[in-house]
């Protein structure tokens, strides 16, 4: 294993772009899991990206949060205008491993490695955050809602560099994050549902429920169309066009589906006077 | 007198981090072992390949024919191998053994080794009988069979109008111990040395002369600090012992063999699955006519321990309860998975959720509060268990009973729960409760059979050395002895050192097993100080400074002399157990408890929260209340976890989830305030009137929570985890 260690960001992306098979590591929370069986990591390169202070810290400008890639879960969950204005980066942040991993990890390691049960992604994608890559080519902005391909597959090619994450600065009505683990804590999501009201509408985001996360389009035009919901199980075709969750060793698909209908229907029906 | 209260004597090694487990010894010169295993649940090996891509001269291999003694991994049976020489019998078993300076350099061999295997036919499901190829032990797979009978409970249940039905199953538990398997072994001037993570350095002895053909005074086996067991550490580090020996002998140099968490997970024992039909006839006003039980165990693909599992936890099936006529038939069978094995509660937990799911049934079926049905049923002095046992130990059990129900504030609860679920559309709530027992020691004759010893030194300056086999894992046995013998002998308890287990030093006291460490082993130290006092010619009233002198006097008239007290277990008067018919005293002494559990249910996701837990325990005398208190709030964590999360998956008999991302253990934010009470009845036998406590927590949390859940959903709760996916579908039924 070899460790590059840039101090600046051109450093870091002429790195990347010439050895693009070079692995950036920011917190390493993802990387280092169970590493001692990954032994096809050992031989690779990484480019710790710890000494890059410029991607450190969040800032606000023209109303909109900006994350600096390094930015942890730890730093929002201290930044008090963020609880105001997008209390959902704080409920998910506290539920991120606990205090060890909240302090390590960060935003843009959540959003690089590509899980789809990444609880930092679902909220970040819930207010429709922008992405920003670079690399000796010039810097790429790409929607989060966009970035997903596959599983574990994102529009960032392996030259670029996430440096920022962008969050309009847009009034939010309802904002809602729910989380089912298996147990209260240090669990992996087997169910993830961010949503929030925006002026343009209902933004609905699941996790753990297809080979990305991903926005559910057909669960937000129903919420979008004002028509009654009946019951929760009244969901279900609608969240089946837009996910499809499999059995796994953490769930099975007929329960995924099935609770994130009723996780909308009763969340949603203190909201939606149409539901009563 | 109560015992002076002391803290926990390893404590502040452990929680600064300071203790040195066996993974952190620093043995010069020691080569990493690690272990390949079948990657098949059944078959013939074919053949063995090194893949040619790897040196395999920078490595010590070992197979089967390297075992000098016999092959196999000694305990009840000699079923198991030590290494699998022509067969295997599930995936994970051990096959090759390789040692090497560099554990990176291991990790890559074994992904090198394939073993090839010519399949044969498997058995999944231990409900299902075996089919003749499917046949591997015996003619029927079955390790063990036992029936209990007291009096006729066919004809009872033949004529009854009312009969009350249920099927009941449990799934396996890992033990997550924080410390994984792993044992040192070295030869040293002929002699094999062992260090290790162990509950039962004498178990680990035994099974190491017979596999390496050694006499006694060849092989010295000494635990190392002991990170957790909960009988993970009973009989699976003798096989761990042997391989680490094995690899010592032909690398010619010390070897440390150390388990990672994933290869813990899916190689080690776990507690034994199990499968319990009820058929049980009632009278109107809940009293039981008669109980017709059906139990079988899973015991994997050796035998180990599942036969004592079996019998304790059918001596435990019928509950704390007085019924004349009980017919219980059990077995346990073979199947092609990981050998399940000793476990907190030793089959107990299983049989017990069974029958205490199983009141909660009855209640509902005849219209009666489940508290009635039991307040009608429970034992009373004078009156016999399922093996015509009379208790007459003067435990107030109704009493116990309604502790439980003030402390919980049941009633009112259950009051306060009727509103709540009209009130609330996403959100049940319930209260549920059980009473239970759980024998304290080794069953029937399995104590006179272990023929314990115990040894207090005294040492030239004065001060003691008491000498047992019975090893600290937790759960404080070094603080327990301390505190006795220091009592006993009127000396402060720094004056008072345990010996580290090692054979070579200390005499054979029993496994550290079956909650009999303080109740027997406890008394034997006391005895063997009252030895001491004896050899010295003191009389009881002798105490402390006299006891130190009298020492000192005695090492300087006999310089280099061995000062010993011996204590040597005697049974009580009045035991009798016979092995044949399942008829006697299986115990010297019971715990009794009765437990409540506060539960939430989540209608959105189906998921648990238990909200309030009372425990509630008669436990003889408490030598050491903030321990006996942990081990009952730690016993209630664990009982959570295997009642509503942990559960092992399984893919042609391996676990598929071993990874603690995946098999998941409760967090103190799964736990609720555990509420413990003690009720000290002195048992007359056991050290200061202590009865056994370790495993009793274990059997009650599954049946409280469960009929908590019932009482809230109106759930069947008869399946063991009750994981939200498992509830949806039972209240879908
Ligand atoms: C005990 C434990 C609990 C956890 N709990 C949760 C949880 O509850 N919810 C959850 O969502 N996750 C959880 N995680 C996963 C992990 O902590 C998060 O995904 C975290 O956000 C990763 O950030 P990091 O900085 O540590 O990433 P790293 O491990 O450093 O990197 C992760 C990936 O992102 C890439 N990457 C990182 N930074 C950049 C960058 N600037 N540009 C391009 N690529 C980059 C890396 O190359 C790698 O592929 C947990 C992990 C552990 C060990």
């Amino acid at each position: 294993m070899s460790v590059l260690r840039p101090t600046t960001i051109d450093e870091a992306v002429a790195v990347l772009s010439a050895q693009p098979e070079a692995i950036p590591i920011a917190g390493g929370t993802d990387l280092m899991v169970h590493w001692p069986h990954r032994l096809e990591l050992h031989e690779k390169t990484f480019v710790d990206l710890s000494r890059l202070t410029a991607l450190r810290g969040l800032r606000w400008q023209d109303g909109d949060l900006v994350m600096g890639a390094l930015t942890t879960y730890w730093d929002v969950l201290l930044d008090e205008q963020i609880g105001r204005r997008f209390p959902l980066l704080h409920r998910a942040a506290r539920q991120v491993g606990a205090v060890q991993i909240q302090t390590r990890g960060t935003w843009a390691g959540n959003v690089g490695n590509g899980s789809p049960a990444a609880d930092g992604v679902a909220v970040l994608m819930a207010y429709d955050a922008m992405v920003e890559l670079t690399s000796v080519r010039g810097v790429d902005v790409v929607p989060l809602r966009d970035f997903y391909t596959g599983y574990k597959i994102s529009h960032r090619t392996p030259d670029q560099l996430i440096t920022a994450i962008r969050l309009p600065g847009i009034p939010y009505r309802t904002q809602i994050f729910e989380k089912v683990g298996a147990r209260k804590a240090q669990a992996i999501s087997k169910i993830g549902v961010a949503m929030v009201e925006a002026p343009g509408g209902w933004v609905v985001v699941a996790n753990s429920m297809a080979p990305t996360i991903r926005r559910c389009r057909a669960v937000e035009a129903v919420l979008n169309s004002g028509h009654p919901i009946s019951s929760p199980e009244a969901l279900h075709d609608t969240i089946l066009q837009d996910v499809h969750p499999i059995d796994d060793l953490r769930s099975t698909g007929e329960y995924r589906v099935r609770v994130m209908a009723r996780l909308l229907y009763h969340d949603l029906r203190e909201h939606i006077a149409a539901f009563s | 007198m109560p015992l002076a209260p002391l803290l926990r004597r390893e404590g502040l090694a452990k929680l600064s981090g300071r203790e040195q487990y066996v993974d952190d010894l620093d043995i010069p010169g020691a080569l990493h072992g690690i272990t390949v295993r079948s990657t098949s649940a059944r078959g013939t090996i074919r053949n063995i390949r090194f893949d040619p891509e790897i040196d395999w001269s920078s490595f010590v291999i070992v197979d089967h024919r390297d075992v000098p003694g016999l092959n196999t991994v000694k305990l009840i049976e000699t079923d198991q191998p030590a290494l699998a020489a022509t067969e295997v019998r599930h995936i994970h078993e051990p096959v090759v053994l390789l040692a090497h300076p560099s554990r990176r350099a291991l990790r890559k061999a074994v992904r090198a080794i394939t073993i090839e295997v010519d399949p044969l036919p498997s058995v999944l499901d231990f409900t299902v009988r075996p089919t003749p190829e499917q046949i591997q032990h015996g003619s029927d797979n079955i390790y063990k069979q036992i029936t209990i009978t007291k009096g006729d409970a066919r004809s009872i249940l033949a004529d009854a109008p009312i009969i009350v039905e249920g099927v009941y199953r449990t799934g396996a538990q890992e033990h997550v111990y924080l410390e994984p398997q792993g044992m040192i072994a070295e030869e040293v001037d002929g002699v094999i040395i062992i260090r290790g993570s162990m509950q039962c350095p004498y178990y680990v002895h035994t099974a190491v002369c017979h596999a390496l053909g050694r006499e006694a005074d060849q092989v010295r086996i000494i635990q190392t600090p002991t990170g957790g067991a909960f009988g993970g550490k009973e009989e699976f580090p003798s096989g761990v012992a042997i391989h680490a020996a094995l690899l010592a002998l032909k690398a010619g140099r010390p070897v440390r063999l150390v388990y990672d968490r994933t290869e813990d997970l899916a190689a080690t024992t776990k507690r034994h699955p199990s499968w319990t039909r009820h058929r049980t006839a009632v009278a109107s006003d809940g009293q039981l006519l008669a109980q017709e039980i059906t139990f079988l165990l899973d015991g994997g693909a050796y035998m180990t321990l599942s036969p004592v599992v079996l019998s304790r936890g059918m001596i435990h099936a019928a509950g704390p309860y007085h019924c004349e006529h009980i017919s219980i038939d059990g077995r346990a069978v073979l199947s092609n998975t990981v050998p399940f094995g000793a476990f907190r509660g030793f089959g107990a937990p299983q049989s017990l959720f069974a029958v205490e799911r199983h009141m909660d049934r009855i209640a509902l079926r005849l219209g009666l509060d489940p508290v009635t049905v039991r307040q009608r049923n429970l034992l009373a002095d004078g009156q016999t268990t399922a093996t015509g046992q009379v208790v007459a130990d003067g435990v107030d059990r109704q009493g116990l009973l309604n502790r439980a129900l003030s402390l919980s504030d049941y009633a009112a609860k259950r009051e306060t729960h009727r509103q709540f679920n009209i009130d609330t559309p996403d959100r049940r709530r319930g209260i549920g409760l059980t009473t239970f027992f759980h024998g304290a020691g080794f069953t029937g004759s399995g104590e006179v059979y272990l023929d314990s010893k115990v040894a207090v030194a005294g040492l030239p300056d004065g001060t003691i050395e008491v000498r047992t086999a019975s090893t600290e894992m937790g759960q404080g046995t070094t603080t327990i002895f301390t505190q006795l013998a220091s009592d006993r002998l009127g000396l402060p308890p720094e004056a008072v050192a345990i010996a580290q287990p090692d054979t070579a030093v200390v005499p054979n006291s029993g496994p550290t097993v079956a909650s009999r460490t303080a109740m027997i082993v406890g008394r034997l130290v006391q005895e063997a100080c009252d030895d001491l006092r004896r050899q010295l010619s003191l009389d009881a009233t002798d105490r402390g400074n006299d006891v130190a002198e009298a020492i000192r006097a005695w090492h300087r008239t006999h310089p280099n002399g061995l000062l010993l007290g011996q204590g040597h277990y005697r049974p009580p008067p009045g035991i009798e157990w016979d092995e044949g018919t399942y008829r006697g005293e299986a115990y010297g002494a019971y715990g009794w408890a009765a437990y409540v559990a506060e539960v939430e249910v989540d209608l959105r996701t189906y998921g648990t929260t238990v909200l309030d837990f009372v425990a509630v325990q008669d436990v003889g005398t408490v030598l050491n209340t903030t321990l006996a208190r942990g081990q009952v709030q730690g016993g209630v964590a664990q009982g959570i976890g295997w009642t509503l999360m942990e559960e092992c998956q399984w893919e042609d008999g391996a676990m598929t989830n071993n990874q603690l991302t995946n098999y998941i253990i409760p967090t103190s934010s799964d736990i609720p305030p555990i509420r413990v009470a003690f009720q000290e009845t002195p048992y007359p036998h056991g050290a200061e009137g202590a009865k056994g406590l370790g495993e009793l927590p274990m059997d009650g949390p599954a049946p409280a929570i469960a009929n908590a859940i019932a009482a809230a959903t109106g759930a069947e709760a008869a399946v063991l985890p009750l994981t939200p996916e498992r509830l949806m579908a039972d209240l879908d039924r």
